[in-house]
């Protein structure tokens, strides 16, 4: 027996569920709220656009933008104006109730029913796993005709004031879309810009970095709202935009954060929304006439498919990837009305629009019908016509060379068959990414960092993490497979730090090693404030690893320069209580470190004494290291041996005293963040700052 | 028209090239101008591209064009010159997918495009990418980065061969040696991937066809 939550789709159910309480409220007696249209375009819908635009899936959607505006832009026109000059047809046939009912009045109402809701879109195709190009195909085209309902909504209405309409009051309404839309994007971009240089300067604070992000996405949002322009466009733009330098700057934990955040609110917008408009029905005044309702239902779905049709035949003639009969039915069928096109009409003032009654009753009606029936049906639909469905391909580190590969191929082909296409285009905008826009945006050597390598640091992070985790809990991954370094080069001595490779009594010692730790570290966490934040330990040993390697390589070179000079062991509490609660196999610091340099301190930079304090205690832990990071062949065994990594609370631990200072560099350190920046003979902190 | 040798002639075995003639003369055009209107082209004539030398993979680009297997001569080396119909032999490779086609011309399809490929990243022409040949690749791919580690590029060559590895043969035991990737382990790691929809130029769209039999 299928359950019910594998037939009726969430939204469906959330509806249901807001009737009852609306009925509830209305049984008790009270005057159920209804979803007032401030609210929801202040409140509810930012969250839900915010979390599309920052995660929208970018290469499909530029492949895919042409034939996306052509839906969005002229589908909804169509659309609008169809249906809208059809209900005023409808109305002057309908008898004295409808004969009131201007043209104007009528556009309106097409208007405002005629775009595809991005939430009810999302609520729906998110549960049916459709294949990538129709999902960004639908939900690209109800996130860009905003800005053409935007336009219609406000024209028609002044418009509906006005005694008469000029050719010169059309064409500047057609030249109002250029500057809504443009205008709106243009917004973003500025916001996304100064959110991706602000992150720039995080690295000191690092727990406010999320808020960046929330806090500069929403204020383009309300500027353009401010202005009339399209505030879902600057919202996309402003996440697109400020996305890959954003992510560049910011730490990893960060960035979990932003991602649990925005899928929160989303989650927590969309519910609310669905629910508001079941108690909405149950709320509000309906004036319910047959013809019209029915009416504007059914022309509504006529619209839509005729609408696809024309512009799929038109469209095929310049798309490579055809869009077949298959696709233009889910296309269509994806239309779905929601809860913007109900507070559009909410919004409608009694005084100019008399009928806002039945118009609030067919919209609800609509939606209702979308959303419950073509919502139900839709599932069924794509299994019975075996529509293509989402791939859950990993993505790995061959896929990631090979799609590089294949683009500076094509690049190249067009640049031999002096065609500027889609390709070139593309490289040229990458190249002036990487060389202007890149370092004014992202902190540091991050800058310069090219996209395989972020990538395979990611994975390789991701990896380790993962390993760890399920080292907790005693498990075995299946996904780390026997392969070795061994088995592609035999002849090589295994010296390169590689994906995990373990074999099974030192994957043994290892879980062991890392439960004990693990568990201290839990306990440890119980109790903090603010300002003496965790560093995470995974992380923090992480970058501390990849740090040192570098730095290692530097010292090496850099040998000759400097005097060596044996280092002063500073032991402070901290580091002492991590040394004697954790297990001592991880703590022996090494005496002998021949093989790597220990110290490059020149007396005669000038430098506090402070700092020198930093300075000895980051060899005090290299001098911890094993041997050097050649030598070593098993990945994650590397990471364990390091005195400071699980154990420790603070991983830099300054002084002995504990000065406000100190407690200030404590919560800068908690999230160092990707990669501290490998300065030489620099400290880490610049003090008094 | 009439310059001898310079257009495909009827009778050719350009089996799957599937332009209209304003393309040929298009890409005629173009190779008219990269030879200098000399009849064949030569790898110096690349040099002449300007947004070509930005490209990472600019050396093994061009030597596709004078690899002997793409040519479809049957032979193995490099040429020191093509013609015209070469040219747009190797042009051949980039066209995009067409609606009629049935499985079997889809799977040729997309074999040709991959075996292209694959004859890029194998440099030594011994039917297999060694682990040498990948680290070139990405060392070629990360070339733009002057300031790079050879170290990174090597990990992550290193790396990506141990997962070919891990999808073509599985589980290895520690005295196993994985050569390299041969043909049938290429389609394998490629299955995921349509090159078919993505491995195209654009303006090699079709709208009538001119088949060359």
């Amino acid at each position: 027996i299928p359950s019910v939550s594998s037939i009726v789709p969430e939204s469906c159910l959330l509806i249901v569920v807001g009737l009852l309480v609306g009925g509830l409220i209305k049984g008790v007696g009270e005057k159920p709220p209804i979803l007032k249209s401030d609210i929801f375009f202040l409140f509810l819908l930012p969250p839900i656009i915010l979390d599309a635009g920052y995660f929208l899936p970018l290469r499909q959607f530029t492949e895919n933008l042409g034939t996306i505006l052509i839906f969005a832009v002229v589908g909804t026109l169509w659309n609008a104006f169809f249906l809208g000059g059809l209900m005023y047809a409808v109305c002057q046939l309908g008898g004295p109730g409808l004969n009131h009912i201007g043209l104007l009045a009528n556009l309106l109402f097409g208007s405002i029913i005629s775009a595809v809701d991005p939430v009810a879109v999302l609520a729906v195709f998110e549960e049916i796993h459709i294949n990538e190009l129709l999902h960004i195909l639908v939900f690209g085209e109800s996130l860009l005709n905003d800005a053409v309902t935007v336009v219609l909504y406000h024209l028609f209405e002044e418009f509906a004031n006005f005694e008469q309409v000029t050719i010169l009051d059309i064409i500047l309404g057609f030249l109002s879309f250029f500057v809504v839309s443009l205008g709106g994007v243009l917004v973003g971009v500025i916001y996304g810009l100064i959110a991706a240089f602000t992150s720039r300067f995080t690295s000191h604070i690092r727990v406010i970095e999320p808020l960046f992000v929330f806090l500069y996405s929403y204020m383009a949002y309300l500027s353009a709202e401010l202005f009339h322009l399209s505030g879902i466009m600057a919202l996309i733009a402003a996440g697109v935009v400020m996305r890959p330098y954003v992510e560049a700057n910011i730490s990893h934990k960060s960035h979990t954060t932003i991602k649990y955040f925005l899928k929160m609110w989303s989650s927590v917008s969309e519910t609310l929304i669905f629910i508001f408009l079941g108690v909405s029905t149950v709320a509000g005044h309906h004036y319910w006439n047959w013809t019209f309702v029915i009416s504007t239902l059914f022309f509504c779905l006529v619209a839509r498919v005729l609408g696809v049709l024309v512009l799929t035949w038109f469209i095929n003639k310049f798309r490579i990837v055809k869009l077949t009969p298959k696709d233009q039915f889910i296309i269509a069928y994806g239309g779905l009305r929601g809860a913007i096109a109900f507070s559009l009409g909410y919004l409608l003032d009694y005084k100019h629009f008399g009928m806002r009654d039945m118009f609030l009753t067919a919209i609800i009606t609509v939606i209702f019908f979308t959303v419950f029936v073509q919502g139900m049906t839709i599932r069924p639909l794509v299994d019975l016509l075996a529509v293509k469905k989402k791939q859950e391909t990993k993505r790995s580190i061959n896929e990631e060379i090979h799609t590089q590969f294949l683009d500076h191929l094509l690049t190249g082909i067009e640049d031999i068959c002096g065609h500027y296409g889609h390709h070139h285009w593309k490289d040229k905008l990458n190249r002036f990414n990487k060389k202007y826009v890149k370092k004014c945006l992202i902190a540091g050597e991050r800058s310069k960092e090219p996209q395989l390598i972020a990538f395979y640091h990611k994975m390789e992070m991701k990896q380790a993490i993962e390993l760890v985790e399920s080292g907790g809990i005693g498990k075995i991954p299946s996904a780390v497979s026997t392969v070795s370094i061994q088995n592609i080069n035999p002849k090589s001595v295994p010296l390169e730090r590689v994906l995990p490779a373990l074999s099974k009594d030192k994957e043994e010692e290892i879980r062991k090693i890392l439960r004990t730790n693990l568990q201290k570290t839990r306990q440890r966490l119980r109790s903090y404030n603010r300002h003496t934040l965790v560093a995470d330990p995974y992380e923090e040993a992480w970058n501390q690893m990849l740090l040192r390697r570098q730095k290692a390589r530097q010292l090496e070179q850099k040998m000759n320069n400097y005097l060596t000079v044996p280092v002063h062991r500073l032991d402070s509490p901290t580091m002492s209580r991590a040394r004697i609660g954790s297990d001592p196999l991880a703590y022996e610091p090494k005496e002998d470190s021949e093989n790597l340099p220990i110290i490059t301190i020149d007396p005669a930079s000038p430098q506090s004494p402070e700092s020198v304090d930093l300075m000895s205690e980051e060899p005090k832990g290299c001098s911890g290291l094993p041997p050097s990071p050649e030598e070593d062949e098993e990945g994650l065994v590397m990471r364990v041996k390091e005195p400071s990594s699980p154990g420790t609370d603070d991983v830099f631990t300054p002084g002995t005293s504990d000065s406000p200072s100190n407690q200030r560099m404590l919560r800068c350190l908690s999230d160092p963040g990707p990669r501290p920046e490998p300065e030489e003979g620099e400290p880490f902190i610049h003090k008094g700052q | 028209r009439g310059v001898p040798g310079a257009f495909p002639a009827p009778g050719t075995s350009l089996l799957s090239l599937a332009v209209t003639s304003e393309q040929i003369e298009h890409l005629h055009r173009r190779f008219k101008q990269l030879s200098q209107d000399q009849l064949t082209i030569r790898k110096e004539n690349f040099d002449s591209i300007p947004d070509l030398e930005f490209n990472p993979i600019r050396g093994k680009i061009v030597h596709a064009f004078f690899d002997k297997r793409n040519l479809r001569q049957g032979s193995d080396g490099l040429a020191d010159e093509i013609n015209f119909e070469d040219f747009l032999t190797i042009m051949s490779y980039f066209r995009p997918i067409e609606m009629n086609m049935d499985e079997e011309q889809l799977d040729r399809f997309r074999k040709e495009k991959l075996k292209f490929l694959f004859h890029m990243y194998d440099s030594d022409h011994d039917g297999k990418i060694t682990l040498q040949e990948y680290r070139n690749v990405v060392e070629e791919l990360l070339s733009g980065n002057p300031h790079l580690e050879k170290e990174s590029a090597r990990s992550i060559a290193d790396g990506a061969m141990m997962e070919a590895a891990s999808i073509c043969v599985g589980q290895m035991g520690p005295d196993q040696v994985y050569e390299g990737i041969t043909f049938e382990d290429f389609l394998k790691m490629w299955q995921g991937i349509d090159i078919e929809t993505k491995m195209h130029v654009r303006f090699l769209n079709v709208d009538t066809i001119a088949h060359c039999y």
